[in-house]
């Protein structure tokens, strides 16, 4: 059995992970409140955009670059991810499904990684990463995103690749988040069961490719802003279950740790008082 | 009287009301107001005036976007959009000062396109901040 002294530093030393584990579950619990804040608040945005560009393709039918479907030869994908771990299944799993994707034909592929969990998982792959981010804050600011989003349309508009797609966290709740694949390019209208609207006559200014033109860039820069947002509330909420998890996990152990200690602090004194009565039983 | 909202990504930036609304397109300056025949054009990095019901007038730093008018009302759909009062005048000449150093520079790093925009930006806050 172990001694009093080796169980003492044991609780000792979980304990103290306790009190890491315990803070980052606070921190990230503040942080999961911002997130989700600025995720509700620019909803409103994403539709209205998502919407408009609907509303356009209704009225025309043009073979516009970003609209057509090329076939497809190679792939940009842009791969979400955190800067530090610690945050349950969060990074593995989308890194998983980037894996799953490119080792079926890594030339067929090549990346633009955010956070350095994805990139440190896919550098080993002999696929081509063209731009790696790092040190995105919570607060995501939407210059960002267009930054990021203009480096994959010029690919698009270039014919270097054929298909952007966006691999990222989708939050769906505090405890539930899925990492999902989504195709920005081409753009493709959604499928909607309901008839269309009623046709009312929209004037295109200057003309409806120009109005394209300007769209589906922006179109392009918000999925990527919506799906940072997405991905910064399910990494928050991903890292606060990690570390309730272990905080529970620590007090149990500590729970455990503290009967064995009472129980060879007793065997201790048990012995200790046998050796006694022992003695004075000898000297009678 | 016509319904007008003003979206960034971020938030509704404005939802009412208004008079008339003057904002730069792609094609120069345009007016809407109640009647407008349904429209949808790109936006420019401008100054948007509003001209509330109770006759106020109203201006706003905006960013590139498009607006779209409807039968009903229209919607600006912007990437950032900034009341006068909200405007931080300092840090908008710092970046004034930071792209105009960009575009003098002559470097194959630079990206002068985004410097312009950047540049562009900073002017229009610094104005619309020097009209409230």
């Amino acid at each position: 059995m172990a001694t009093t002294k080796e169980i003492k530093r044991r609780i000792r030393g979980i304990n103290s992970t306790r009190q890491i584990t315990k803070a980052m579950e606070l921190v990230s619990t503040a942080k999961l409140r911002k997130a989700r804040r600025q995720l509700e608040s620019s909803r409103p945005y994403y539709r209205t955009v998502i919407e408009s560009i609907q509303n356009v393709l209704e009225h025309v039918r043009i073979n516009h670059p970003y609209l057509v479907r090329r076939e497809v030869k190679k792939t940009l994908l842009i791969v979400i991810t955190s800067d530090r771990g610690l945050a349950g299944g969060y990074n593995s799993n989308i890194t998983d499904l980037a894996e799953a994707m490119i080792l079926k034909d890594p030339a067929a592929y090549e990346v633009i990684v955010i956070g350095d969990k994805a990139r440190e998982r896919l550098k080993k792959f002999p696929v081509e990463i063209i731009k790696a981010y790092r040190g995105f804050p919570e607060t995501i600011e939407f210059e960002q995103a267009r930054k990021i989003s203009e480096l994959a349309m010029e690919r698009y508009r270039t014919a270097e690749v054929d298909r952007v797609v966006l691999l990222f966290t989708r939050f769906d709740s505090t405890l539930q988040y899925t990492a999902m694949d989504y195709e920005v390019l081409p753009f493709q209208a959604a499928e909607t069961s309901e008839k269309p609207k009623l046709r009312t006559l929209v004037n295109f200014e200057p003309d409806a490719d120009t109005v394209l033109d300007n769209l589906i860039p922006l179109y392009a820069a918000i999925s990527l802003y919506g799906a940072l947002i997405e991905a910064v509330a399910s990494e928050q909420a991903s890292r606060r279950t990690a570390m309730e998890a272990a905080t529970d996990n620590a007090d149990e152990m500590i729970e455990d740790l503290s009967v064995s200690y009472n129980r060879a602090r007793q065997a201790a004194i048990t012995s200790e008082i046998t050796e006694i009565v022992s003695g004075a039983n000898a000297l009678e | 009287m016509f319904r007008l909202k003003v979206v960034t990504p971020q938030r509704v930036f404005f939802e009412a009301a208004v008079k008339t609304l003057v904002i730069r397109g792609i094609e120069g300056d345009l007016a809407v107001m109640k009647g407008t025949t349904p429209l949808l054009t790109p936006t420019k990095i401008s100054v948007a005036t509003l001209h509330l019901e109770d006759g106020t007038r109203k201006l706003a730093a905006v960013g590139r976007g498009y607006i779209a008018v409807e039968k009903n009302g229209a919607t600006l759909v912007t990437e950032s959009a900034e009341w006068p009062e909200d405007i931080d005048v300092a840090r908008a000449e710092a970046a004034k000062k930071r792209a105009e150093s960009y575009l003098n520079t002559q470097s194959e790093d630079i990206d002068y396109e985004r410097a312009r925009i950047a540049l562009l930006k900073a002017i229009n806050r610094i104005n619309v901040a020097g009209k409230k």
